[in-house]
């Protein structure tokens, strides 16, 4: 079998609006990486031991949050669609969350894997005939030929010039040590260690500035998932067919009516901000068992959510369950929604809109309130200064390119302590990412840049 | 003119400079009868430019020549004059010796180390052209009427291949230093289908030594003497400083003669149509393109021991005599400056090296190899580098082994190899450390452990080099070993830090963990545990920066290991591009004319983008697996 070195991962279902997203992960680390990501349900359960041909249900890790259940299959090579051990998470579709499951693995060592890797290994490791390999090279070659065509324009304006500016500094700096390294006797002027440390750390913070750009901008495309909270009976259904415009959940004016986690996926008006939205069981202590299930889903879909709309109703006294959510709430992404407005007021809002990013009466059978409402989300997501024309990174490419290229600036200075042959090679990391990009090569710019500026030679 | 047969042999090496003595040296060892041929054995090891070998990367390259068993650096230690290390306090990676050699001495010396090798004849005279046989070269005639069978060939023409001089208006056909020029070969190479070009280098005057006023100049002497250190790996006697160097600047009144008679510059006057190196820019180069500057560095350095020339680094050019002479003594310390030999440009030919494979063979001609300047580089070092492995191979080509390619990751040489044959050159290249994407890797100090071990299997490290090479290495594993299994407290390691201005840290730990600490030393180190066992300073540097740099070398390691698996998988030769539609035009074409030898390879390429290389890869993929079915129905 051929050694490959990298253990890759990718979406192994279509993007988009399926039920269930399978995240394929393969190769030599694949079952350290899925262990570092897949917690099992069953504490005994070792995601290392496992036999392949298994499967073992859970949840998936991000940033040491749990998030999605997660069912994980194993397969160990050579019996595996690549013939290396593979391991395939299967989360719900049409949401954020196969995204999540990708950023965690490549937190934990991943690598994304390029157009028709997988195949390539199926290949390369015999798991193929011939006809097979010449209809997959079929496909490739002509998404390659789309690609040559669109390759001209792959990387958007804003986005191309940022990183042309980025790039164009860096080369700046290497040319700089290049030449103060390569000519030791020339005049070529010492760089300071503390004009060094602060480019970096412009760098670091302009990559920074893209790379949560990108998070910006999958909630652009790929929606925020938000749910809606409250005791039941509160309008947390109405809000939701507010926001949808039209009814989706059952409402009715009995409590405890909606007992599972319902999703929407709304556009918000102006913005064209995507919501998942998921309504949930009310939150309340309850005898009935299947009740008190769903409620223990809607605590845990509150802990994972990006947006939380929580629903109190202002025509009624505070309740012990409204002061436990709003005490859940502080610190999230929450939004406060004291319904019923046109009701008399009897509840004390003072107690619990400190809890929250905002808070704002309405009522949620009138679609007046829309605006409001809308308004009150961008504020929280952080999107009211939202510049749909700034530079932002678009694929998950793009993004490990930029992430690769900060890691190796910030190694760069941890090495300003050690050599500047370090720090110059982590520059040149740095620089290979940022090209990447652009899809040249940083060398005969860099020698330009040597030559131009510096008068050295013999 | 009728043609007589002189001799025969397995290799024959056009050319005696820094090249191909390396070339006809390294396939003699191999066991190939080995012919040299010269236009004149006075210049066997000619340095028509600088008195020095080495400096930065070009150390690299010259301690790599000797790790795999090579000529230059035992010779450079042998003829030493003056040492520097360069770049101290930059890093260990950067750190480049620069040795200032006898010039004459140095040519003696090479001269009688080739003489006594055995299987190595040499010759005086030119070769005129190559005798080819349906694509492959079968032997050499010379000027004289002679011939000679070979079964390979190594050209390391130089500068005296159609070698032009250009001094001001003047211009005539010669190599350097007065020897002739080669003038036939290049019309039979054409012919050969090698696309020959032309380029242009110059060197600068040389000057007598009483006419220099050297108390108004700096003097640059080498480094301390218990700091010098040999270039080969094998020099155990101890090195002394012979001569000082000085250091001189031009001026704005310089500047001013360039200027007002920079038309009769032959490069600007469009007289020379070869491109120069823009790393060896001559005087009215800098003077022209960078104007705000008001002067410019100039490096004096002696001949050699036994003649009163000086080298007047830094002011290359090829402006006519009298203009030099006047420009000349506006330089302080210059006033009465005489002039011995007149700095000159010289435009040669020389070849696209694309037209190369990773092993410095010609694709179009079997059993061709080039090297050094023929080959578009500039540099004593870079040439030297070439030469061992165009001699390895041309020797292994004649005697049916494997030929040897050295990867990037491997050394400065296979980095310089690579980028010539993979990415061509647009001017002379020189090699530098912002070339080598390993270089943290690839330091003049571990050169041995990257190279010998090849070196012994091609059989040009003898059993002495062998044997000392084993006991440094058993000496350096024992001594990392002790380091990271003694353990060392605080306290003990507070005095020598306080000492030194050095933090010490608040923790003890094994003397490995605390060397990893910013500005602890190994000898700190080995005043608190005693020193280690065979350890010399080339083995404290080796360690001491293995510890400190163990997280990037490990980084490095792992990109290597990346690369290496396509470095692993070869293209075949006959392999058609024709059929891969999904490339766009421009990368078809350049794998085309590049012909990559590795994915690795073709994945260099400019303009070969990761999706060409993804596709590329499929179809090697597919274009095996239809070979093997292929053959099963056989």
């Amino acid at each position: 079998m051929k050694e490959f070195t990298k253990t890759i991962c990718a979406l192994a279902t279509p993007p988009g609006e399926g039920g269930i997203a399978v995240v394929r992960l393969s190769g030599p680390d694949a079952y350290p990486i899925a262990a570092r990501v897949f917690r099992p349900a069953n504490p005994e359960k070792k995601v290392e031991e496992a036999k392949g041909y298994t499967a073992l249900f859970g949840h998936y890790l991000l940033e040491g949050r749990p998030m999605d259940q997660t069912v994980a299959l194993f397969y160990r090579a050579p019996h595996s669609y690549t013939g290396e051990d593979v391991v395939e998470l299967s989360v719900h579709g049409g949401s954020a969350m196969a995204q999540g499951l990708l950023k965690a693995l490549l937190a934990a060592g991943a690598s994304p894997a390029g157009r028709g890797e997988f195949t390539r290994r199926a290949l390369e490791n015999g798991k193929m005939d011939l006809a097979q390999a010449e209809s997959v090279m079929e496909i490739i070659s002509a998404a390659g030929r789309q690609g040559a065509a669109l390759a001209a324009g792959a990387l958007e304006g804003s986005l191309s010039k940022k990183i042309t500016a980025l790039a164009g500094e860096l080369v700046e700096l290497r040319g700089h040590l290049a030449a103060w390294v390569d000519y030791p006797e020339e005049d070529v002027p010492q760089l300071e260690e503390s004009v060094l440390r602060s480019a970096l750390h412009s760098q670091i913070a302009q990559l920074d500035q893209l790379i949560k750009g990108y998070r910006t901008g999958s909630i652009l495309r790929q929606g925020v998932d938000a749910v809606i909270v409250g005791s039941p009976n509160v309008g947390k259904s109405t809000l939701l067919n507010l926001l949808a415009g039209y009814d989706r959940a059952i409402v009715t004016p009995v409590a405890g009516t909606t007992r599972d986690i319902v999703e929407e996926r709304i556009r918000l008006g102006e913005s064209g901000v995507c919501l998942n939205l998921f309504d949930t069981a009310g939150l309340r202590q309850t005898g009935d068992l299947v009740e008190a299930e769903g409620i223990r889903r809607s605590y845990q879909k509150l802990d994972q959510a990006g947006l939380i709309l929580a629903v109190f109703d202002l025509s009624r006294p505070l309740t012990r369950e409204d002061l436990e959510l709003a005490q859940r709430c502080q610190g999230r992404p929450a939004i406060a929604f004291f319904n019923k407005e046109d009701l008399d007021p009897r509840l004390d809002t003072q107690v619990l809109a400190p809890c929250f990013k905002a808070a704002l009466p309405i009522t949620a059978r009138q679609e007046e309130s829309l605006p409001l409402i809308e308004s009150a989300i961008l504020r929280v997501l952080n999107l009211s200064q939202l510049d749909p024309t700034a530079a932002a990174l678009t694929s998950q490419r793009q993004l490990e390119a930029a992430l690769r290229a900060r890691e190796a600036l910030a190694q760069g200075l941890s090495a300003l302590d050690l050599g500047l042959d370090a720090l110059s090679v982590c520059l040149d990391d740095g620089l290979d990412a940022l090209y990447a990009l652009l899809g040249r090569d940083p060398t005969a710019d860099l020698l330009e840049e040597v030559f131009s500026k510096f008068c050295v030679g013999k | 003119m009728e043609y007589h047969k002189l001799g025969s042999y397995d290799v024959v090496v056009i050319g005696a400079g820094h090249a191909g003595i390396e070339a006809a040296h390294a396939a003699a060892r191999l066991g190939a009868k080995t012919a040299l041929f010269t236009i004149s054995l006075d210049f066997i090891a000619n340095m028509p430019c600088n008195p020095s070998i080495g400096g930065t990367a070009k150390g690299h390259l010259v301690r790599e020549v000797d790790a795999l068993g090579g000529l230059m650096g035992i010779i450079a230690d042998k003829t030493f004059l003056q040492s520097r290390m360069l770049n101290r306090g930059k890093g260990p990676a950067v750190h480049s010796l620069r040795v200032q050699t006898d010039r004459k001495q140095y040519h003696l010396a090479m001269k009688q180390a080739l003489e006594l090798t055995p299987n190595l004849y040499i010759h005086q005279g030119e070769i005129t052209a190559l005798d080819r046989q349906e694509g492959r070269v079968t032997g050499v005639f010379t000027q004289l009427g002679g011939y000679y069978e070979a079964g390979a060939v190594v050209i390391a023409t130089g500068t005296s291949l159609g070698g032009k001089i250009f001094v001001g208006e003047a211009s005539y056909e010669s190599g350097p230093d007065g020897q002739h020029a080669s003038t036939a070969l290049t019309r039979d190479l054409v012919e050969a289908g090698l696309p020959i070009r032309r380029f242009k280098t110059g060197t600068p005057a040389r000057v007598h030594r009483r006419s220099i006023d050297f108390s108004k100049l700096a003097v640059q002497p080498g480094d301390p003497e218990e700091e010098l250190q040999p270039f080969s790996f094998m020099t155990d006697f101890p090195l002394h400083n012979k001569v000082d160097c000085y250091i001189a600047y031009t001026n704005p009144r310089t500047h001013d003669i360039i200027r007002a008679n920079i038309h009769r510059s032959p490069l600007y006057g469009g007289m020379i149509q070869g491109v120069g190196p823009r790393y060896c820019p001559s005087i009215e180069d800098k003077v022209m393109r960078f104007s705000e500057k008001d002067r410019h560095q100039i490096f004096v350095e002696p001949c050699g021991e036994n003649t009163e020339e000086m080298y007047l680094q830094g002011l290359s050019s090829s402006l006519p005599e009298d203009v030099q002479n006047a420009m000349y003594r506006t330089i302080e310390g210059f006033e009465h400056l005489e002039l011995m030999r007149p700095a000159y440009a010289i435009e040669y030919d020389c070849l696209d090296p694309t037209a190369m494979k990773p092993t410095l063979e010609m694709k179009a001609l079997a059993g061709v190899y080039g090297a050094g300047q023929f080959n578009g580089t500039s540099g004593y070092e870079e040439a030297a580098a070439q030469g061992i492995l165009a001699g390895i191979n041309a020797a292994c080509h004649v005697l049916g082994r494997k030929e040897l390619v050295l990867p990037r990751h491997s050394s400065y040489l296979g980095t310089l190899v690579d980028d010539l044959v993979t990415k061509g050159v647009l001017d002379p290249y020189r090699m530098m450390t912002s070339r080598s994407e390993y270089r943290l890797t690839l330091r003049q100090d571990n050169a041995d452990e990257r190279l010998t071990p090849i070196g012994r299997e091609y059989g040009l490290v003898d059993d002495d080099r062998w044997a000392r090479f084993t006991a440094g290495q058993k000496a350096k594993e024992k001594e990392l070993a002790r380091l990271e299994n003694t353990s060392v407290k605080a306290a003990q390691l507070r005095q020598a830090a306080l000492e030194a201005g050095v933090d010490p840290g608040e923790t003890g730990g094994s003397a490995a963990q605390l060397l990893r600490r910013p500005g602890v030393t190994y000898a700190m180190m080995t005043g608190i545990i005693g020193p280690g066992e065979d350890i010399t300073p080339m083995l404290v540097q080796k360690i001491e920066t293995e510890i400190k740099y163990a997280g990037y070398i490990q980084r490095q390691q792992r990109a290597i290991r990346e690369v290496a698996r396509h470095e692993n998988t070869p293209i075949p030769e006959g392999f058609s591009y024709a059929g891969l539609q999904g490339l766009t035009l421009e990368s078809r074409e350049k794998l085309e004319k590049i012909r990559p030898a590795t994915l690795a390879q073709a994945g260099r390429i400019p303009g070969v983008s990761p999706s060409d290389l993804a596709q590329l890869s499929l179809a090697l993929l597919t274009w095996q697996k239809r070979r093997e079915e292929g053959n099963s129905h056989d």
